[in-house]
């Protein structure tokens, strides 16, 4: 009678630790690709996503918020990023290809501020609200200001300067 | 004929090139601001400088390129560090049309919230170029 339950019980456990470590539920299936970015990048996006801001690696974002991005270049995030339909091809295309592959959520946030993982990793535990208001930070978009490898799709823990 | 030919090989290959296609560049906004507006007489300088620091609600075009063209700017919203904008200190400037057709549309809209004329950006390249 008592063996019964105990194999349900590790069976269970073991289903919840198999969970947890699916790195996809973690972050309510918001979670950043790995790798972030492929050894081998696109020139025309890094000339065209990297002349206003860093370009961002394809793998922090899924599918999904890429498209939606990319449709919306005349009105992106109050700027005019418009691009002509072969360029924006070819940029949609790259960055689709190598969006998040560890994305199980249906929503598509257009900001990388906005998602589950980004904000697990930089919450006031990490990062104290004031950090965020200095100059040489000014946005929470301004990766390269603590980690000086974004433009590389390095986020190494190891290499993060807040600046002061 | 051969001199010219030589001399426009040259302009394609080497640095030399970029000062050349400046010149094309600017002459073709010259053709459009004749056929814009038919009292044009000839691009201005002065007229580029004022355009180039006139706010027109916060921002201007020196907001995100800096007060002096000849130095770094820094994007307003992101931060980011922009290459001077002066050929005499990036001699890239304004050598590919359609880099600086496609620059002039999104920052024209963004900061006049419409497009630019031909003589406006004839103003403003002629500013920039008399930058020594
Ligand atoms: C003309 C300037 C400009 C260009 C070109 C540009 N962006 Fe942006 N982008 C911005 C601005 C401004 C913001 C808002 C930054 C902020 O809030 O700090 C932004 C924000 C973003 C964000 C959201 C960042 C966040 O998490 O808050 C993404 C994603 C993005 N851009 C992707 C792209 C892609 C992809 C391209 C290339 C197709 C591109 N951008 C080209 C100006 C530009
Ligand atoms: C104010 C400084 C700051 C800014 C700006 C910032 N980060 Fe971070 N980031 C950190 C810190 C600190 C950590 C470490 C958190 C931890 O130890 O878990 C981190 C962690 C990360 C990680 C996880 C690294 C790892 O090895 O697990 C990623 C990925 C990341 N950031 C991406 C970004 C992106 C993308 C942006 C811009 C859209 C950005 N960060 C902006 C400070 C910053
Ligand atoms: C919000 C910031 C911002 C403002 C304001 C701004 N620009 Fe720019 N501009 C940029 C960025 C970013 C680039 C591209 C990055 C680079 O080429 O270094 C650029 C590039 C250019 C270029 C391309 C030059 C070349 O040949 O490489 C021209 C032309 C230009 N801007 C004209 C203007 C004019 C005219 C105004 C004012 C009406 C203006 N800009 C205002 C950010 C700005």
């Amino acid at each position: 009678m008592k063996t019964p339950i105990v194999i349900a019980l590790v069976l269970s456990l073991s289903a919840l630790a198999a969970q947890a470590g699916e790195h996809g539920d973690k972050y309510a299936g918001e979670s950043r690709g790995k790798p972030l970015q492929p050894a081998q990048t696109n020139a025309k996006w890094q000339q065209e996503c990297g002349s206003c801001h860093t370009a961002f690696a394809p793998g922090l974002l899924p599918a999904a918020s890429w498209r939606k991005i990319m449709a919306g270049l005349d009105k992106h995030f109050g700027a005019d990023a418009s691009l002509n339909a072969a360029e924006n091809q070819e940029i949609t295309a790259w960055l689709v290809e190598h969006a998040s592959n560890r994305w199980r959520a249906s929503a598509a946030p257009l900001r990388i501020t906005d998602t589950a993982w980004f904000q697990r990793k930089h919450d006031a535990h990490e990062i104290s609200p004031a950090v965020w208001k200095r100059p040489a930070v000014k946005s929470r978009a301004n990766c390269q200001a603590c980690h000086a490898g974004a433009d590389k799709g390095d986020f190494n823990e190891h290499r993060i300067r807040i600046p002061k | 004929m051969k001199k010219l030919l030589i001399a426009s090989a040259l302009a394609l290959s080497l640095p030399l090139g970029a000062v050349a296609n400046q010149i094309q560049v600017q002459e073709a906004y010259r053709a459009a601001a004749k056929q814009e507006n038919p009292g044009f007489k000839d691009f201005s300088a002065t007229r580029g400088q004022a355009f180039y620091s006139a706010k027109s609600g916060d921002t201007a075009c020196a907001t995100c390129h800096g007060d002096s063209p000849k130095a770094h700017g820094k994007h307003a919203k992101t931060g980011k560090d922009i290459l001077p904008l002066a050929p005499s200190a990036n001699a890239q400037r304004f050598s590919d049309a359609s880099k600086v057709e496609k620059w002039f549309k999104r920052n024209c809209n963004d900061v006049l919230k419409r497009a630019c004329t031909s003589e406006e950006k004839g103003d403003f390249m002629a500013y920039l170029l008399s930058l020594k």
